[in-house]
């Protein structure tokens, strides 16, 4: 387990939108918390073995190297809505990410790809921090338990978490999620049906209306 | 039973229940989705692996904005990897029939600037978006939230999304503001009370005499800021306001449609007795120009306060995060705020760059000049539409006498992703929503604030209070 000592790590933190414009899923990885990993700066292309790691990055010190959980502060994942965040931290090698609390769309965006964030209580988290930075606490490894829900130290005292049972379900099953909504494809459409009598206005042809060619017929009222 | 606004939305596009239990995870419809080319290809290329195809392309509304430039759109794109991305975009809409307004269409602009411009957000719906501040969009009683990826390829194959219901929060903002205080300000302010958590797992309303008293304008620029209060969504009931801008736009329906539209509009608005999970209430009369100091825009102080000092912190957490913070933006305990000095400042972002915006920052700036340690000022129209109304009022020209660069729509230094970006080092007086250390450029210093506070910092130097600028 590696342990990021910081609240509010925000979504620009743990991928700066340089490496957005990738229009691929993987290879985040590296860039990782570039700002803070590297004394270079990063953009997209370059030769991570070129760079210079920040040697005092928790990330870089050989204690940490291959942690598979992380240990963060509150309000983890802030700010935009890019899953290119959970993608770093999935491509990194991460599986979990512990912390007292985590910001809405990151959470559930790590959901969406098979991440497992874990809220654990304020004072939950800080023994975790306080045992894995100890002296000689090398290779400190905590075993998470999904179908039971928690979260085991070395010393064998545990912490359970929460979890929507659907997403659970989910997890544990890998399952394609938009395939199985697709099997409810007759209660979207009635769903739609009814929502067209109800308002009509929502399926009036819109793009028909302002279509894409470069010369719209009329643009918009003047704001007062 | 009294009913909140968010519950009226909510419950009017439940498709299914996915769980048993009352308040798990729901299939929700979606009405609007709008894209971007940053969040969007994988979502085409998983699309298209599994062969699927766009269930509603009526409901889909695409732009280019984060990648773009703000100058010589002639050329096209330099950087190639941007470039991909944009024409990565252009060709997923032109294969799969998608609305898309390209680079060179004057209807182009920042995506959260557009659907409401165009009408194509409109109250009642759900609309998503693979971005963050697709809450602006609540501005008009619509369930607007930002997605990821995987979320924006689930809308386009099942116009549907599986999440569960938020709890509520009503913010409600009474009294008249101060000449000189602006819905960023309440933003801001809001933001400083509850801090950038405190909206967390909540949808907002926003209410009050002083948020009925904003125009649309200013209540997008609300909205646009519940995410940095940690709220995926923030709304603000139908009003006459809302009819208003709404009334005539491209995709807002007409003639009888409208009535009829306009009838059900008037419904959302949470009942008088409806029960929210947590209510806040502040002053408007008590609230002051706005200031971030530090690198999370609950880092703000009032334009006559002081840059805080850690060592007044117990807490050990926060303090380490203040002094990190301090040291970041090289910033002193205990320095007036109006004795930081920008180097440049940025007007524009999908929180500030509407016609509004450029008008306020226009009536601090006319008839002045920046001052001559500002390296570079400039405006970024948040859509062509706004650009070529600013410039039919001539906002242009006084920008431009005052040194100003007047630039083409984008999102640009709000997150440098094109060539906008600051310099490490450098200090920004921006219009933007999130002051996060390498927003606008490695290295960067953001300081967030309201067009017009932006503009009297440019032409004095320093931060200062707009109030007593006449
Ligand atoms: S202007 Fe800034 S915050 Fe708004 S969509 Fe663009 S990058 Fe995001």
């Amino acid at each position: 387990m590696a342990p990021l000592d910081r609240a509010n790590v925000d979504t620009d933190a743990i991928i700066p939108k340089q490496f957005l414009k990738s229009i691929r899923r993987s290879g985040f990885g590296p860039n990782l918390f570039d700002e803070w990993r590297y004394l270079d700066h990063g953009e997209p292309g370059m030769d991570p073995a070129q760079r210079t790691p920040n040697p005092e990055f928790v990330l870089n010190l050989p204690r940490y190297r291959g942690a598979e959980i992380l240990l963060a502060r509150a309000n983890f994942g802030c700010g935009s809505s890019r899953e290119h965040a959970p993608w770093a931290l999935q491509d990194y090698g991460f599986r979990v990410v512990i912390a007292p609390s985590f910001a809405d769309i990151f959470f559930n965006n790590c959901f969406k790809i098979g991440l497992l964030p874990i809220v654990l209580p304020e004072d939950a988290v800080e023994r975790l921090f306080r045992e894995v930075l100890a002296e000689g606490a090398e290779g400190y490894r905590l075993h998470v338990d999904l179908a039971r829900q928690s979260v085991e130290t070395p010393a064998g005292m545990a912490f359970s978490f929460e979890i929507d049972p659907y997403r659970k379900h989910s997890l544990w099953n890998g399952l394609d999620e938009i395939g199985l909504t697709l099997q409810h494809a007759d209660e979207i459409a009635a769903f739609e049906a009814r929502h067209r009598a109800a308002q009509p206005w929502l399926f009036s042809g819109q793009a028909a209306q302002a279509p894409g060619s470069r010369q719209a017929s009329s643009d918009i009222p003047s704001t007062r | 039973m009294q009913a909140t606004l968010y519950d009226k939305l909510w419950r009017s596009h439940v498709v299914r229940q996915a769980t048993d239990e009352p308040d798990g995870m729901a299939l929700i419809y979606i009405d609007r989705h709008l894209v971007h080319e940053v969040t969007s290809p994988q979502a085409f290329e998983g699309l298209k692996l599994a062969g699927r195809k766009p269930r509603r392309l009526d409901s889909i509304l695409a732009v280019a904005d984060h990648n773009v430039p703000t100058t010589g759109r002639g050329g096209g794109i330099a950087d190639p990897v941007s470039r991909l991305q944009v024409e990565t975009l252009d060709r997923n809409c032109d294969e799969l029939g998608i609305t898309e307004f390209r680079m060179d269409d004057r209807r182009q602009g920042i995506v959260h600037v557009i659907g409401p411009e165009q009408g194509a957000t409109l109250p009642g719906m759900t609309v998503v978006c693979g971005d963050s501040h697709t809450s602006t969009h609540g501005a008009f009683a619509c369930l607007a939230f930002g997605i990821g990826t995987s979320e924006v390829e689930h809308v386009l194959a099942t116009q549907c999304l599986l999440i569960k219901k938020s709890k509520s929060m009503q913010i409600r903002i009474e009294g008249g503001l101060a000449r000189g205080v602006t819905a960023k300000d309440i933003a801001l302010a809001v933001i400083g009370r509850i801090g950038t958590a405190g909206g967390t797992g909540h949808a907002i309303e926003f209410a009050g005499s002083a948020v009925r008293a904003l125009s649309m304008e200013g209540r997008m620029t609300l909205c646009n800021m519940a995410i940095e209060a940690g709220a995926r969504a923030g709304m603000v009931a139908v009003d006459d306001t809302t009819l208003e801008y709404l009334r005539e736009r491209p995709f807002a329906p007409r003639g009888a449609l409208w009535e009829q539209a306009a009838a059900y509009w008037r419904t959302l608005g949470s009942d008088p007795e409806a029960v929210f999970d947590r209510t806040i209430v502040l002053d408007a009369a008590r609230i002051e120009p706005q200031v971030t100091w530090g690198t999370s825009p609950e880092m703000v102080a009032s334009i006559d306060g002081r840059v805080p000092d850690p060592s007044q912190i117990a807490d050990a957490t926060r303090r380490h995060d203040m002094e990190h913070a301090l040291e970041y933006m090289g910033l002193a305990p205990n320095m007036p705020i109006t004795e930081i000095r920008p180097d440049k400042v940025f007007i524009g972002s999908c929180t500030n760059s509407r016609i509004e915006d450029l008008r306020a920052a226009a009536d601090v700036v006319r008839g002045r000049h920046i001052a001559g340690s500002i390296r570079l000022a400039m405006v970024v129209p948040g859509s062509g539409l706004v650009k070529r109304q600013a410039e039919q009022e001539g906002l242009d020209q006084v920008f431009r006498a005052a040194g100003f660069e007047w630039r083409e729509p984008g999102c640009s230094m709000c997150l440098a992703m094109n060539d906008d970006r600051l310099l490490p080092g450098e200090r920004c007086a921006s219009t933007s929503n999130r002051n996060f250390e390498g927003r606008q450029g490695p290295g960067g210093r953001t300081h967030l604030v309201s067009p017009a506070m932006a503009a009297a910092a440019a032409v004095t130097g320093h931060f200062v209070d707009v109030r007593k600028m006449d």
